[in-house]
């Protein structure tokens, strides 16, 4: 933790810096490789569906143990009452889990007693879901209007708080995120459920939550630099970046330790379940969501504000600059290098630090 | 700030109103846990939706009128707390019923009838097999036993049946349900007479055209009927209730009461029935194409109440009373989704989301200690707070609202500890920001909230954004976890403003933290500031 905090001192002052914007060619590739495999794998395979998609029935028989024997009692008994398993499981060691395809609430009645005799369970203690056909598209198309939705307004905010070019690379962090998401499902063959879309949807926002931190901090870093010749937007960026890096890590942390908590104590006390597929998409997704705001937002952010004409005159100023000699200005050439540069092997103390000029104003 | 902060005003306000949700939600009398949804306690969960053919559209006085019915049929099943509720409009409205604990399995067919109650004169009667069998009969009809009748005065119906008829060979396809003709001519008799109950797909229900003559039979196949055009339609029916007698002899009864429009109709109905001979005196009660049962009539009943009396169980009683009384629905629905959960398997659940819960807390308390040192200390009272208020704006809203938590509820409180955690963060980086920078602690504080402020306040807008798209587009679970996390939005952003801003302002102002132990979590000498910089004093 300790270590933690001084390589949050160091950071902060710069002592220590990730040239994360200036490596974006090498996240780019990460990323692109990724979602590449992600398309790939949804032409491959596409994804595993729960019956809340397809339609159909499900049921889930307590079992004080549930073995392969009887997984083939619950496919014979399925079939002697004329009905035809889709799928049965066993689910987290002492239940078995029975799908098949659409039925009337009258054969399902029936499957279910014949279910609760042949196991000798209580016929309440069975848990019956059933789905039409129809439930599915429903769900697909309200989560899709919810997305666009979402997106519009989020676009529009950005927009207004901060500016276009934010909004723009926050919603490519974003495609950037569901695409890897839904790609790690397809590849996995993890169930989609209703959970699994709630899950989606909550990563969008976290995903963006986590952005509008990073860009808050670069909107205070790049404020007023353009009077000056000190810093391109970049390297700005990426002192804004390399400052909020340890509450990117914390945060990232804080908010994945009580998903954890759901997909362990989830696993082991009730098999699979709304719980865990809920936490199984954030877990994904907070993590790929924590990765695209530091390496893909806003390195795509100085990409797209580098080519205005008010950056370009900055950028060009600085390296004359630069190339002046001026020393007095201390300023690291960061964009050249890429691994952390740690300025100065002595003690820190001994460092020359000079007063952060940009909130001398203040 | 141009005022100066005053933390311990804010403090105060918010132990006003965390006393004052304590007393809220802690009224005697009252409820004081959260209401907890399903999944959480077992039931059954069925989504409907109207099933309109295409170009017509539904409207909002059908759905209501609709969803008022289900309404009464779920409360008909006499379980409490069970909910009706509906979303959307028209063509795409969804009706959600939640029934808690352990029911029957039956209850979505029940659910879903769209039946048409019709009235319908009794031509003939064919009891088929040589002796009626009233034992089996679930309806405890008119059939043999002491008859069902109606008006106070009883008598027993059962009639001679006319003798078996021949075999008559009638066209297979005249047998297909409904049986109907227009005027009840032709081979109407051969039809009758060649309809096998048994062997019939009379009894799975069929459409009924009031207007037209019917051949049917009782609900357990036990009797054939003809029957004449209905002279009462279900919409004439005003309430009907089942009860026993006041004199408290006999059994189980229906109490009818008509509409105006229906008391007039069943007048002249029962003034032309009465005089006529068993079994042309009946009348029977015909759910979509089923006979119920068939009471007799024996003198005009003109008040437009009426009383079925017969050897009905309570439960038989009930059922046809409420039949009866809600039988026809405007449109028909289609099953959208069942869920059936056992209360363990909701205890089961509720139980593995509170360990969940509690076991991440505990780990994010941990983390923040270890780190944040004595702000840590603050940020789990904080997030401690945050869950206290959470859990009883969760039971005020149960009363107050109707809120359910579901187990996505659950998993989005869980899933919002961290953004609560976060706000902290945000915070506390931003103070050893500011005293990285050389400042002293309490200008730190001051300085690290302003900006700070921003960055929570944007940050949590787009979580209550994606919380508020979530609940209005979606439909079930969804809506339960976006709900929480919207709550959970806003509580964080009041724990933050008042409880914690003000306590970090408060230990700003301590000697001891001033002093930059490396226990504080702020020391200067750990985030590597000079010690003659920070401690000019």
């Amino acid at each position: 933790m300790a270590s933690l905090s001084q390589l949050g001192n160091s950071l902060y002052r710069g002592d220590v810096s990730y040239n994360i914007v200036g490596r974006r060619k090498a996240w780019y590739l990460v990323s692109a490789i990724l979602i590449i495999l992600s398309i790939a794998t949804l032409g491959i395979r596409s994804l595993n569906l729960g019956i809340e998609f397809k339609g159909g029935a499900e049921f889930s028989v307590p079992l004080a143990t549930a073995n392969d024997q009887s997984v083939t009692q619950a496919r014979e008994r399925v079939i002697a009452a004329g009905e035809t398993p889709s799928t049965v499981t066993i689910v987290g060691g002492n239940k078995i889990r029975i799908q098949t395809p659409a039925l009337s609430t009258e054969a399902s009645n029936a499957l279910s007693a014949a279910l609760a005799t042949s196991f000798a369970v209580e016929e309440a203690n069975i848990k019956v879901q059933l789905v039409g056909p129809s439930w599915g598209d429903e769900v697909t198309k309200n989560a899709l209007r919810a997305l666009l939705v979402f997106l519009v307004l989020v676009a529009i905010f950005l927009s207004v708080y901060f500016e276009w070019p934010m909004a723009v690379a926050a919603l490519i962090a974003l495609a950037h995120d569901v695409l890897i998401t839904v790609g790690i499902y397809a590849l996995s063959g993890f169930e989609v459920t209703p959970a699994s879309v709630i899950g989606f949807l909550t990563i969008l926002g976290y995903s963006l939550y986590d952005t509008v931190v990073v860009f808050d901090k670069v909107k205070e870093n790049t404020k007023g630099i353009h009077g000056g010749s000190r810093t391109t937007y970049s390297e700005a960026a990426n002192l804004a970046l390399n400052q909020t890096l340890v509450r990117s890590i914390n945060t990232s942390i804080v908010a994945l330790l009580p998903v954890l908590s759901i997909l362990v104590v989830g696993v082991s006390l009730l098999g699979v379940g709304t719980l865990n597929d809920l936490a199984l998409a954030l877990f994904v997704g907070m993590l790929v969501g924590t990765y695209s705001s530091i390496f893909v937002a806003t390195p795509f952010l100085c990409q797209i504000k580098e080519r205005t004409a008010e950056n370009i005159a900055l950028a060009k100023r600085v390296h004359a600059r630069r190339k002046n000699g001026d020393a007095s200005e201390d300023i690291k050439p960061v964009v050249s290098i890429g691994a952390p540069i740690v300025s100065s092997a002595g003690p820190r103390q001994q460092q020359v630090k000079k007063p952060r000029s940009r909130r001398s104003g203040k | 700030m141009a005022q100066h902060y005053r933390p311990g005003r804010s403090l105060l306000i918010f132990t006003v109103g965390i006393i004052g949700l304590l007393v809220w939600a802690f009224l005697p009398g009252e409820r004081h846990t959260p209401k907890l949804g399903l999944d959480l306690r077992g039931g059954t969960q069925v989504i409907m939706s109207p099933s309109v053919a295409a170009g017509e559209t539904l409207s909002q006085d059908q759905l209501n009128q609709t969803v008022s019915i289900i309404r009464q049929r779920v409360d008909g099943f006499g379980v409490a707390e069970s909910e009706v509720t509906i979303q959307g409009t028209g063509n795409g409205a969804k009706i959600i019923v939640t029934i808690p604990g352990e029911t029957s399995r039956t209850v979505v067919d029940q659910l879903k009838t769209t039946a048409q109650l019709n009235f319908r004169p009794v031509l003939a009667i064919d009891y088929g097999s040589p002796q009626p069998t009233a034992s089996a009969t679930p309806s405890a009809s008119s059939s043999a036993s002491p008859g069902a009748s109606a008006s106070a005065s009883a008598s027993p119906s059962a009639s001679p049946s006319p003798s078996p008829s021949p075999t008559v060979s009638v066209a297979p396809e005249l047998l297909v349900p409904p049986i109907q003709s227009p005027d009840g001519a032709g081979d109407f008799a051969n039809r009758f007479s060649a309809l096998d109950c048994a062997k019939s797909d009379i009894l799975k229900g069929s459409t009924d055209d009031p207007a037209q003559y019917l051949i049917s039979c009782e609900k357990d196949g036990s009797v054939k009927y003809a029957l004449a055009p209905a002279d009462l339609v279900g919409t004439d029916i005003e309430s009907a209730t089942a009860g026993l007698p006041q004199q408290g002899a006999g059994g189980w009864q229906i109490d009818l009461q008509m509409t105006t429009d229906g008391a007039k109709k069943f007048a002249d109905s029962t003034t032309k029935l009465s005089a006529l001979e068993t079994p042309n005196d009946q009348f029977a009660i015909v759910l979509d194409g089923v006979v119920i049962s068939a009471p007799s009539v024996n003198e005009p009943i003109l008040g437009g109440s009426a009383v079925i009396s017969g050897s009905f169980t309570a439960d038989e009683a009930r059922a046809l009373a409420q039949v009866l009384k809600y039988g026809a629905l405007p449109v028909a629905l289609d099953v959208d989704e069942v869920q059936q959960i056992s209360p363990t398997l909701g205890n089961d659940q509720l139980k593995a989301g509170l360990i969940a819960g509690g076991f991440g807390l505990l780990l994010v308390i941990v983390y923040l200690l270890l780190y944040y040192r004595a702000l840590g200390v603050i940020a789990v009272v904080s997030l401690v707070a945050a869950a206290v208020m959470t859990y009883l704006v969760f039971v005020i809203l149960g009363r107050g609202i109707g809120f359910t938590l579901t187990l996505s509820g659950v998993a989005g409180a869980i899933v919002a500890i961290g953004i609560t955690a976060d706000s902290f963060i945000i915070y506390f980086e931003r103070i050893r920001d500011e005293i990285r920078e050389g400042k002293r602690l309490r200008a730190a504080v001051d300085q690290g909230w302003t900006r700070a402020r921003r960055t929570i306040l944007a940050a949590d807008f787009v979580s209550l954004l994606s919380a508020a798209i979530l609940y209005y587009l979606s439909v079930g679970s969804v809506r339960g976890f976006a709900f929480t996390l919207g709550l959970i939005t806003f509580v964080d952003i009041a724990v933050a403003f008042m409880f914690t801003r003000s306590l970090v302002t408060k230990l700003g102002n301590s000697k001891w933290m001033n002093a930059g132990s490396s226990w504080t979590g702020v020391s200067p000498t750990r985030l590597g500031v000079k010690a003659s910089t920070s401690e000019v004093n």
